[in-house]
C-alpha cells in the first residue's frame, strides 16, 4: 500500500459543511444499526451536535437481499443547532441493491452514494427489482458514487483473524464504517476501543472487526474517489457541561430510577416484552443494585397487576408497554384509579391499530390515554418530547402519581425510544426531591382511608406493615370517607366528581405555557411529544424566511396547563402537527372551541422539518 | 413472634352478605380461626381477591386487602409478595375467577413458586352472575347459558395445579373446619406458592354438588383422606388406593390385603404420583381424595429476587445514579 499512515489529511483539503445527513442502509443481516450506533458515538466524541433515526423492518429476518429486509440508520451531524435526524441524506451507504432501491429517492441531488459493488450481481439486482444494473443504466447519474468491492476487501483484511466461513463477511459493516470514519474525520479510537471491549471474549471477532475497520479507513485514504470526498463538520458550539449520547428508552428508565429516589421508595417495574418498549425493561433489569425489582410477567394484564400490587404495599409501581399492551391493561388501570393508588403506565407508542407497525413511530394513542377506560375515569397524561426530555418527563410522572395518589400515563414513542441525541447531563445534586409520606397512625377514632388532603384531594397511602391501618380497597364504589363499599347514589356522584377534581387540580401544580418565538404572530404551532424536534426546526426555518410564527409544545396532555385556553385564543390560526389523525387538535377544539387546524402524518415516520415549514407557510397564506 | 389473637380480631365491621346457607360463611370462620391461631401480626396480612361471590372475602377480614379485577388476583398478589416478601399474602378465588378468566395468572403464579397462598372456592357454578356453568361444572350440565347441557369438559383443579408443578397442592371441604384449618396451617408453613381447592356448596345455584362427600350415609365411602406417611385407606379401612404403572386405583382391602395399598408421601419431588391420585375422581363423584397431594421444597421466587438484588449490590455496590447516567461515552464542552 502506498500510504500506510492512518491520520487524516490536513483539514484544508476537506470540504467544510455545517451539517451532513448520513444514512447507512443494508440488509437486516448487514449490521447497519450497529454501524450507525458506532458512527454516532464517534461523532459525539468528535463534538458534533447530532440526532439519529433507526429505521428497521418488523420482521425478525426478512429474506436476504429483498426490499422488505432493508434496515437503515440515519444520523444528522452538525456544528450546532440540530433538532432532527435530517430530512434527506447527503450521504447514502448502500450495502446491496435493495438498500439502494429503497433509499435512493430520499438522497439529496448530487449526494454521495457509497456502494458495495460485490453485492450488485444478478440475483441481488433481481431481488431488489432492478431489471438493469443501476450503476450502468443512468440511475445514478448526478450522484457522486463511491464504489468499493467490500466483500472482497473485507475477506482479504480478516484473513489472519481466525474467523471462518459465514463469519468472515460479518465484518463488512466495519469496513464501511472505517471508510466513513475517514471521510468524516471521525476519531478511530472511539470505535476500536468499543470493539475491544465488546468482543473481548471473542478474540477472533475482535481481530476481524478491527482489521476490517482499519482496512476501510485505509481504503478511504488510498482510493482516489474517496480521498476527494472528505468532509469537515465542525464541532458544535453547545452550552458548556458534560454530555452523553442517549436514546429515549434509556433515559426514561433512568428517569424512573431518579423518580423513585426522589420519592425515597423502591422501584418495581413489571412488563411483558413488546416492541418498542422492551429496552426499558432491559435497562432497568441491569440495575438491581439500586434495589429495583424488575418482573417479566406472563402477560400485559399480569404486568399492570403486579405493578399495582407493588404500589399497594408502598413501592413505586410502574408498568411499561406499547399501545396493544395498554389496551389489555385498561381494566386494571381503572382499578388503580378507583383504589386511588399511584401507578405509572409507560406507553412507548407505535403505529396502530392492532399489531400495526411495531417498529415504527406514531402518536395515535393520545385519545386512548385520555379517554380509553370504562366509566368516567380521568387520569393525568404526560408526554416526553425527546430522548433527553424523557428523563424529566418520567420524574414528573412519578411526582404526580405519588402526590395525587393516581395512575399516570407517561407517553413516549418509538422515535423517542430508539433515536438518540446528545444530552447535557443533569447535576445529580440538583435533581428533584419529593419524599413520600406514608400514613403512620390513625387520626381520630378510626382510620379513614378516603379522607382527603384538602389541597391535593389525595387520600392517604397506608401500606401493610402499619399497625392499626388495616383497610380494604377495591373496584366497587367506595364511601367517600370510610372507603367501605357504597351503593349510595349521591355518594357515587360525589366520588366521581372528587376523582375528576383531583386530576383537574394537577393543573395548578404545573407550569403555565410559555410561547416561544413571535408572540405577536398570526399563527401558533402547537406540538406535543416527539414532534418537538421537527416542529422546532420547521418553525425556525420558516422564521428565517421572514415569517412570524409562535410555537408552544405541550408536556401535560391531561390536564392541560391552566393558561392554555387563553394562549390559544390569542392567535387567529392554530396549527397542530401530529403523527395521528388529529387527536390533539380535536381535544383543543372540544375543550377551547378554537378552530385548530390539524396537520396529520401517519407513515410510521417522524415529520420532516421541511414538511412542517411548508405547512406553516401554506396555513399562513390561507385566506 | 406469636401474638394472642381471637377470631374477633380478624372480623371487620362489614356485614357479611353472602346468601344464607352459603359455604363461604364456614370458610370465612375457618380462615379467621386459623389466623387467630397462626399469630401472624395482622398488619402483615394481605388478602387479595378477584371478582365473584368468593371475592367479597377481603372485605370481611380485618387485615389489609384488595378486591381487584376478575381473574387477576394471583398477579396482583404476586406483585405484593415480590415487593414485600415479609408479608403473608392470600388469594381468595372461585372456579370462574381462577380457572376461567384468570387461568393464565394461576398457572404462572404456581410455577414461579411465589410466596402466595391461593384458596380456590370451587362450587362448580357462576353464582354472582346467577347460575351459568363454570369451568369445573360437569359436562352436560343444564344451566341458563346451557339449556341443552354444557359442552365443556371440566378442569380438575388439583390436576391442573400439579400440571403447573405447584409445590403445595391440597383439597378440602367447606364443612370440615378442622381439616380446612389443618390445610391452611400447612399452606402457611410452606415456603412458596400453595394451592388449596375448597369444595364449597352454593345452596342457591348448585346445591348439593358435593353431597356424596358430605352426606352422613355416603361420606365414609367417598372421602379418601391423604395423610402423610400413612396408608391411603378409606371406608373404615375396607378400601384402599393402590398404584400400578403410574395409575392410581381403588382396591378391596379385605380381598387384596393392606400390603398393596399405597403409603402417602406428599414430599416426593416427582409430581406423577400426586397427579395419579388426583385422577381418582374427576369432580366430586365417587371416592375423592382430600388432603395434601404435594408438598415439596423449591426456592420461593420472592426470596430469589431478593437474593439477586443482594448479589448485584455486593458485586457492584449500591446504585449510583450519577454513574448510570454516564453509561454511554461522555464528553465535556467548555
Amino acid at each position: 500500500m502506498a500510504i500506510t499512515q492512518d491520520s487524516a489529511p490536513p483539514i484544508s483539503d476537506r470540504e467544510r459543511r455545517q451539517r451532513v445527513v448520513i444514512r447507512f442502509a443494508g440488509d437486516s443481516g448487514d449490521g447497519m444499526q450497529l454501524a450507525g450506533a458506532r458512527f454516532t458515538d464517534a461523532s459525539a466524541a468528535f463534538g458534533n451536535d447530532l440526532a439519529t433515526l433507526p429505521n428497521f423492518p418488523a420482521e425478525i429476518r426478512a429474506p436476504a437481499g429483498t426490499l422488505a429486509g432493508v434496515s437503515a440508520f440515519q444520523i444528522h451531524i452538525a456544528g450546532g443547532d440540530i433538532l432532527t435526524p435530517g430530512d434527506a441524506p447527503d450521504v447514502l451507504v448502500a450495502m446491496n441493491p435493495a438498500a439502494l432501491k429503497k433509499n435512493l429517492d430520499d438522497v439529496m441531488p448530487g449526494g454521495v452514494i457509497v456502494i458495495n459493488t460485490d453485492s450488485f450481481e444478478e440475483r441481488n439486482l433481481a431481488k431488489a427489482g432492478y431489471e438493469t444494473d443501476p450503476r450502468e443504466d443512468g440511475t445514478l447519474d448526478g450522484y457522486n458514487v463511491l464504489a468499493a468491492p467490500m466483500d472482497e476487501l473485507t475477506k482479504e483484511a480478516v484473513k489472519d483473524s481466525g474467523v471462518q466461513g459465514r463469519e468472515v463477511l460479518r465484518s463488512k459493516n466495519f469496513f464501511a464504517l472505517g471508510a466513513l470514519a475517514w471521510m468524516f474525520d471521525r476519531p478511530q479510537e472511539t470505535t476500536l476501543d468499543w470493539v475491544a471491549e465488546k468482543f473481548a471474549a471473542k478474540p477472533e471477532v475482535l481481530a476481524a472487526n478491527t482489521a476490517a475497520f482499519k482496512a476501510g479507513y485505509n481504503y478511504g485514504i488510498t482510493t482516489e474517489a474517496f480521498a476527494h470526498s472528505t468532509f469537515e463538520v465542525p464541532a458544535a458550539d453547545l452550552p458548556p457541561g458534560e454530555y452523553t449520547n442517549v436514546v429515549g428508552n434509556q433515559t426514561i428508565a433512568w428517569g424512573l430510577i431518579a423518580g423513585a429516589q426522589a420519592a425515597g421508595i423502591p422501584l418495581f417495574y413489571a412488563s411483558y416484552p413488546i416492541t418498542p418498549a422492551s429496552d426499558v425493561l432491559h435497562e432497568l433489569a441491569r440495575h438491581k443494585n439500586f434495589g429495583i425489582k424488575t418482573f417479566q410477567a406472563e402477560d400485559e394484564i399480569a404486568a399492570v397487576g403486579l405493578a399495582l400490587g407493588a404500589a399497594f404495599v408502598g413501592h413505586l409501581g410502574v408498568t411499561g408497554t406499547s399501545g396493544p399492551g395498554v389496551a389489555l391493561k385498561s381494566e386494571t388501570i381503572s382499578l388503580a384509579l378507583m383504589a386511588e393508588l399511584p401507578l405509572i403506565i409507560l406507553n412507548v407508542q407505535r403505529g396502530g391499530p392492532s399489531t400495526g407497525l411495531p417498529t415504527k413511530t406514531e402518536q395515535s394513542d393520545l385519545m386512548m390515554s385520555i379517554h380509553g377506560r370504562h366509566g368516567d375515569a380521568p387520569l393525568p397524561v404526560i408526554a416526553a418530547s425527546s430522548p433527553g426530555d424523557a428523563f424529566d418527563a418520567a420524574i414528573e410522572a412519578c411526582r404526580i402519581a405519588i402526590k395525587y395518589m393516581t395512575p399516570v400515563i407517561l407517553l413516549s414513542d418509538g422515535y423517542i425510544g430508539t433515536s438518540s441525541e446528545p444530552w447535557l447531563l443533569p447535576d445529580s445534586a440538583n435533581l428533584p426531591s419529593f419524599p413520600t409520606s406514608f400514613a403512620t397512625h390513625i387520626e381520630g377514632k378510626e382510620f379513614m382511608p378516603y379522607l382527603r388532603d384538602p389541597e391535593t384531594l389525595a387520600r392517604p397511602w397506608a401500606v401493610p406493615g402499619t399497625p392499626g391501618l388495616e383497610h380494604r380497597v377495591g373496584g366497587l364504589e367506595k364511601d367517600q370517607l370510610t372507603g367501605d363499599v357504597s351503593y349510595d347514589p349521591i355518594n357515587h356522584e360525589v366520588m366521581t366528581l372528587l376523582r375528576e377534581q383531583k386530576v383537574a387540580a394537577v393543573a395548578n401544580d404545573i407550569p403555565d405555557i410559555e410561547v416561544e418565538d413571535d408572540a405577536d404572530a398570526e399563527l401558533l404551532v402547537v406540538g406535543w411529544g416527539s414532534t418537538y424536534s421537527a416542529t422546532r426546526a420547521g418553525v425556525n426555518n420558516t422564521r428565517l424566511e421572514g415569517y412570524k410564527v409562535a410555537h408552544i409544545h405541550l408536556r401535560h396532555l391531561h390536564p392541560f396547563a391552566n393558561n392554555l385556553g387563553e394562549v390559544l385564543a390569542r392567535y387567529p390560526k392554530v396549527l397542530v402537527p401530529e403523527l395521528n389523525r388529529g387527536q390533539l387538535s380535536r381535544l383543543l377544539r372540544a375543550e377551547f372551541l378554537v378552530p385548530a387546524i390539524s396537520f396529520s402524518k401517519v407513515q410510521g415516520l417522524p415529520f420532516k422539518a421541511a414538511e412542517i415549514k411548508d405547512k406553516i407557510i401554506e396555513t399562513l397564506e390561507m385566506p | 413472634m406469636t401474638i394472642a389473637y381471637t377470631r374477633q380480631d380478624f372480623q371487620s365491621d362489614q356485614e357479611v352478605r353472602w346468601c344464607p346457607g352459603c359455604g363461604d360463611y364456614t370458610i370465612l370462620a375457618s380462615v379467621q380461626l386459623f389466623m387467630a391461631d397462626a399469630g401472624i401480626p395482622k398488619e402483615n396480612v394481605v388478602f387479595v381477591s378477584g371478582i365473584g361471590c368468593a371475592a367479597r372475602f377481603p372485605y370481611y377480614m380485618e387485615t389489609f386487602g384488595m378486591h381487584s379485577v376478575h381473574g387477576r388476583a394471583p398477579a396482583i398478589a404476586t406483585g405484593i409478595a415480590a415487593a414485600r416478601p415479609e408479608l403473608s399474602v392470600w388469594v381468595v378465588s372461585g372456579d370462574g375467577d381462577a380457572l376461567s378468566i384468570g387461568g393464565n395468572h394461576l398457572i404462572h403464579a404456581l410455577r414461579r413458586n411465589v410466596n402466595i397462598k391461593i384458596l380456590l372456592f370451587n362450587n362448580q357454578i357462576y353464582g354472582l352472575t346467577k347460575g351459568q356453568y363454570s369451568p369445573t361444572s360437569e359436562a352436560g350440565k343444564r344451566t341458563k347459558s346451557s339449556p341443552m347441557g354444557s359442552l365443556d369438559h371440566p378442569f380438575n383443579p388439583v390436576s391442573l395445579a400439579l400440571g403447573a408443578e405447584a409445590t403445595f397442592v391440597a383439597r378440602t371441604l367447606d364443612m370440615d373446619r378442622t381439616h380446612t384449618i389443618e390445610m391452611l396451617t400447612a399452606a402457611h408453613q410452606h415456603q412458596g406458592s400453595a394451592f388449596i381447592e375448597i369444595y364449597q356448596n352454593c345452596n342457591v345455584f348448585n346445591d348439593k354438588a358435593f353431597i356424596e362427600l358430605t352426606a352422613k350415609e355416603s361420606r365414609d365411602e367417598n372421602q379418601i383422606r391423604l395423610v402423610q406417611g400413612e396408608k391411603v385407606l378409606f371406608d373404615g379401612g375396607k378400601k384402599g388406593v393402590a398404584l400400578e404403572e403410574g395409575r392410581a386405583f381403588i382396591v378391596d382391602v379385605e380381598q387384596y390385603g393392606e400390603d398393596v395399598v399405597h403409603t402417602h408421601d406428599a414430599t416426593v419431588d416427582d409430581p406423577a404420583t400426586a397427579f395419579a391420585l388426583s385422577r381418582l375422581a374427576h369432580g366430586p363423584h365417587g371416592p375423592t381424595p382430600l388432603g395434601i397431594f404435594r408438598n415439596v421444597e423449591r426456592p420461593a421466587y420472592d426470596d430469589d429476587m431478593e437474593r439477586q438484588i443482594a448479589d448485584a449490590t455486593e458485586a457492584k455496590g449500591p446504585g449510583d445514579l450519577a454513574s448510570v447516567l454516564r453509561t454511554n461515552a461522555t464528553w465535556t464542552v467548555d
